[in-house]
């Protein structure tokens, strides 16, 4: 870990402590998370942890820029990882089929698997949540096996169902509302990942194991099959 | 109270107010008002709280019929307003008649309109903010991030209003050349000299590309020379240069984090301002510290609250 504080706004200050997205950053920067809340209190707006950085939106009638960096350097010194495991492990259950996932054959083609290979995979480890962001609820997770890494599409989706599971380079992610999108699709999962009553299924921190189900299940789980071509 | 039946809509007015805050953490933008001095103002006109939600019209084509009469503040653009058939200025407190029509055609000068009534527009906070985010399904009347439509009743949430009077030219307009102030920070080491210059001193051109999301500029591109970046959150008024070099100023429902390289942050009163800027309208950026915006930002802040205009203007 190697603390720099960079000023982002007029009320907001990036505290960026990696330099390389690592799995065993997320001990750091949940801690550090943890301490910035407590110090900061009332006068904290927003705390946006992302894969290497926390950006720390502070209230500007309170506190300048100079009383925010104390702060954070006061509040993250002999600053030590939260080693237990906290995190959920949650099982997430997805319909693997190209009618709802488009691209699962063409990254079993570019990988010179099947298709079922490719679901095999998917499903082999379980995927840490680095960050939310991009939209309600949207999970970063990763990293998958080299051989699924995929480019995100040239020209993004105007309309990605929500519940789609898909992948961008080496990360994961369902899109827990529908919206426009570029990553490349796989599956759709049945669950709610969001709602404005319960907030975000997924944590940072918390890992994710997806489990392949069929057709039948995923219409009993409350899942919708509409194929991409018709809901486009 | 008021009572608005929605006459007519093209979907864009919708309910805001300062933002939603503490959870952007799950992903969630701030969203609020594009202009939240003219909100302020159009708040203060009644004597409300100064982030009591509001209207936000961009552009026009909207209609309200009045089924309870009530008292109303208009600020912002002047999008040709019409109270039945006659002109209504912006910058005012008044009263609409049950059975009266509100009526914005198109912009005159600016952008955005604001329509504020005693306590507030009611409607169902989500997430801590009434603040109408149309990506996110989150917020405005009905709660899931619709703007207004046809037949939506709008209700206000006080009677008695404070009717106060703005200042002579409280309003602010945009003139032929509108000057943002950036405070530099983030990647802005990480452009090549030249195109640091080009930055501050050419007339970039706001691009049709221009919404509640980000407004993008249009001029001598710039070249970001730094490495690649891991996605890391990204503050109100970020100015984002993607790999063809035509910034994007990130605007209230911008996406929580992003990875492509920034200059800096605009400050939100040039925010407010860009807000009633038309495509095609010539801005330049101009760095400020971030000592003398905050210093800056503080005295407007206070000063809106107890006069209701900018302090320049204020203490003519």
């Amino acid at each position: 870990m190697n603390l720099r504080i960079e000023s982002a706004a007029i009320d907001s200050l990036m505290v960026r402590l990696f330099d390389q997205i690592d799995e065993a950053n997320m001990p750091w920067l949940i801690a550090a998370a943890e301490n910035l809340r407590a110090a900061f209190g009332a006068q904290l707006i927003d705390l946006v942890p992302s894969y290497t950085t926390l950006l720390l939106h502070y209230d500007l009638h309170a506190l300048g820029e100079a009383d925010a960096i104390a702060l954070i350097h006061s509040s993250l010194h002999n600053l030590q990882p939260l080693t237990n495991e906290t995190g959920t492990l949650h099982a997430i259950p997805v319909w693997y089929h190209q009618s709802v996932g488009p691209e699962l054959t063409s990254i079993a083609q570019r990988a010179g698997l099947s298709p079922e290979q490719v679901i095999e995979q998917h499903c082999s480890r379980d995927y840490p949540v680095f960050t939310l962001g991009f939209a309600p609820g949207f999970a970063y997770m990763g990293l998958v096996d080299e051989a699924l890494a995929s480019a995100r599409l040239a020209t993004p989706r105007q309309r990605v169902p929500k519940g789609s599971v898909g992948i961008a380079e080496r990360q994961t992610a369902i899109y827990p509302l529908t919206s426009p999108g570029g990553w490349n699709l796989i599956g759709r999962c049945p669950l709610t990942l969001f709602s404005a009553d319960h907030g975000s299924l997924l944590q940072p921190g918390d890992r994710v194991r997806f489990v392949s189900i069929d057709h039948a299940e995923f219409i009993r789980l409350g899942g919708d099959d509409t194929a991409m071509e018709a809901s486009a | 109270m008021i009572e608005l039946l929605v006459e007519h809509s093209l979907g864009f007015a919708q309910l805001q107010d300062g933002g939603r805050f503490g959870v952007r953490h799950l992903g969630i933008t701030q969203g609020g008002a594009l202009d939240w001095v003219a909100m302020q103002q159009a708040n203060w006109l009644l004597g409300n709280a100064a982030d009591a939600t509001v209207i936000e019209v961009p552009l026009g084509g909207l209609q309200l019929r009045a089924q309870a009469s009530g008292w109303l503040a208009l600020t912002g653009a002047d999008l040709d307003a019409k109270l039945d058939d006659l002109p209504l200025a912006p910058g005012q407190a008044f009263q609409l008649r049950h059975g009266q029509t509100l009526r914005f055609n198109s912009p005159k000068r600016g952008v955005r309109a604001y329509l504020a009534t005693p306590g507030g527009f009611a409607a169902d906070p989500v997430m801590g903010a009434v603040a109408t985010v149309m990506r996110e399904h989150l917020g405005g009347l009905h709660g899931n991030g619709r703007g207004l439509h046809n037949g939506d009743l709008l209700q206000g949430k006080a009677s008695n209003a404070e009717p106060r009077t703005l200042p002579e030219g409280a309003l602010w307009y945009p003139d032929d050349e509108v000057v943002l102030d950036l405070i530099p920070g983030a990647q802005i080491a990480s452009f090549a000299g030249a195109s640091l210059f080009a930055a501050f001193n050419q007339n970039w051109t706001l691009d049709q590309r221009a919404d509640r999301m980000g407004m993008r500029l249009t001029g001598a591109a710039l070249r970001y020379q730094g490495q690649a970046l891991i996605s890391e959150g990204i503050p109100l008024g970020s100015v984002q240069v993607p790999p063809d070099g035509q910034p994007i100023i990130l605007m209230n429902d911008r996406q929580t984090i992003g990875g492509y390289p920034r200059l800096g942050a605009v400050t939100p009163l040039s925010l407010a301002r860009l807000a009633q800027c038309a495509p095609g309208q010539k801005v330049r950026l101009r760095v400020v510290s971030q000592e003398s915006a905050r210093r800056e930002m503080l005295n407007v802040i206070s000063t809106l609250q107890a006069q209701g205009a900018l302090p320049g203007l204020a203490h003519p």
